[in-house]
């Protein structure tokens, strides 16, 4: 990137990957709207343009003029910040996942992998500045389930991956899925895929784990005292973070863009967009379990599975079955 | 576990179920004959008005929505004016039960939105229909012992001659 040169694509390249994000973190709304209905026997936001495909520009347009409200009991600097890095850890952490070898941000980061968790555990800040700038019981009460939640996640949702980088040898999500060319991760690291999708559900505090916005007990929880764009920023930064696990799923376990007749960012998108779709499956079918269930679940079942599931791949790699 | 792995698979097989919305604007839904929706005052089988304004309807209905006047005119009685509120009417059907002469009905019609709640007050000519309504046959006055120009006492349906007091015989 030293050459200058380079730095015109370069940015072309972020800001055409962002816009692109933007506008299928948007699209995503409407796409959850319209599936969430159909799953539930009823058609969904289908005023709005062919098939209410412009509920999108509509809603948009609405949280655009709202008034950008920041009550007077709240601290304005965090209030302000909050949302801001809910959006921006996501972005940072999509930027490092290749799509194909050529499509990416910089997908070929040599440390892709850990950066993607930092950014995932830097996301916890916005909630719980959200929660407690907002000086609201409620909102200081759901973003202190947000913070246990998602920091207790991410410790088995790290450990999970484990498993893959032993496999892989490498932290480079590029390299990880060059070496899914012959066997996708996910036969060998099933109980690796299926936590760290759990790890990803709770990480982006989507239903069943949305307990820090558990409607019928805290209002809306970290959000609570937000309204107008600062809002849809949390909201962005939610589909982006659906996008994210979709699509790091799709890179550490499902081989990436590696796929048969199609071109390989088909492929990629082709996966993604179904643990997408699995993601609103699993909104509308299950309910929220209670906090101290959840949390023991996650400790109690969930890490000794990870610590289990990391130390027989390692057995199995040493006496020699799986090729290291 | 495996419940939940159950209940997603059946709320997976909604996506290949039918919409039970009703897309209301597009599609009408059916509205029973009898469906209690906007009010209309009928006319009898001749055209005159039905109503003989005996303000049974404004006693009986609960919210106090009718309002009208009588006026007389040659034996025959009818509202001076007649308005019903119908940003107050929870169309409970009870003044068509309680109108004696089939005057006041309910039709299947509810969409009477307006941007004006004063444009909801109906008068008269609103609600006065050129039809008979659900009763086709009906006429109060060809029935009625009232005597109207054209009808005398005792020459209604079914009806007979009045009994001549001052006479003797049988």
């Amino acid at each position: 990137m030293s050459n200058p040169n380079d730095i015109i694509p370069g940015l072309l390249n972020i800001i055409l990957g962002l816009a692109f994000l933007m506008m299928m973190a948007a699209l995503l709304t409407w796409v959850e709207r319209r599936l969430l209905g159909f799953l539930q026997d009823r058609p969904g936001p289908n005023r709005a343009g062919p098939s209410g495909s412009l509920q999108v520009v509509a809603d948009g347009i609405k949280l655009l003029f709202k008034q950008d409200w920041i009550p007077p009991f709240a601290d304005p600097g965090v209030f302000v910040l909050a949302p801001a890095i809910a959006m921006v850890t996501v972005m940072l952490a999509i930027a490092v996942i290749p799509a194909t070898p050529a499509i990416g941000i910089i997908g070929n980061l040599n440390v892709g992998l850990l950066f993607f968790l930092a950014m995932s555990g830097l996301g916890v800040y916005s909630v719980v500045l959200a929660g407690w700038s907002s000086n609201n019981k409620f909102s200081l009460l759901g973003g202190v389930r947000a913070a246990a939640q998602m920091v207790s996640y991410e410790v088995f949702m790290g450990l999970s991956l484990v498993g893959v980088v032993m496999l892989s040898g490498s932290f480079n999500l590029t390299d990880i899925v060059h070496s899914q060319r012959h066997l996708w991760y996910v036969v060998p690291q099933f109980i690796g895929f299926v936590i760290f999708f759990m790890g990803g559900i709770a990480e982006t505090h989507r239903l069943p784990f949305d307990l820090p916005e558990g409607e019928s007990e805290l209002g809306a929880g970290f959000h609570t005292e937000y309204s107008g764009m600062k809002f849809g920023m949390f909201f962005v930064g939610e589909y982006i973070g659906i996008m994210l696990v979709s699509a790091m799923t799709t890179v550490l376990f499902l081989g990436g863009w590696y796929g048969p007749f199609l071109p390989p960012f088909m492929w990629f998108g082709i996966k993604t967009g179904l643990l997408v779709a699995f993601f609103i499956l699993l909104r509308a079918a299950l309910p929220r379990p209670r906090y101290d269930q959840f949390m023991a679940f996650g400790w109690k079942l969930l890490l000794p599975l990870t610590l289990i599931n990391i130390l027989v791949t390692g057995a199995l790699m040493l006496a020699g079955p799986v090729p290291s | 576990m495996l419940s939940s792995v159950r209940t997603l698979w059946y709320t997976f097989l909604h996506l290949f179920q039918r919409n039970v919305t009703v897309p209301y604007p597009e599609q009408m839904p059916y509205l029973a004959p009898r469906t209690r929706g906007r009010i209309i005052l009928s006319r009898d089988p001749d055209g005159e008005e039905r109503c003989v304004s005996c303000y049974l309807c404004a006693v009986a209905c609960p919210v106090d929505c009718i309002s009208l006047q009588k006026t007389e005119d040659e034996g025959r009685w009818y509202p001076e004016f007649f308005r019903i509120n119908f940003s107050r009417c929870i169309f409970c059907g009870f003044c068509e039960e309680a109108c004696p002469t089939y005057a006041i009905q309910l039709t299947p019609d509810f969409e009477m939105s307006e941007y004006i709640r004063q444009n909801l007050v109906y008068e008269k000519e609103d609600l006065l229909i050129s039809g008979t309504g659900k009763y086709p046959d009906y006429s109060f006055y060809r029935v009625a012992g009232l005597a109207i120009p054209g009808k005398d006492k005792g020459e209604a349906e079914g009806e007979r001659k009045p009994i001549d007091i001052r006479s003797l015989m049988p």
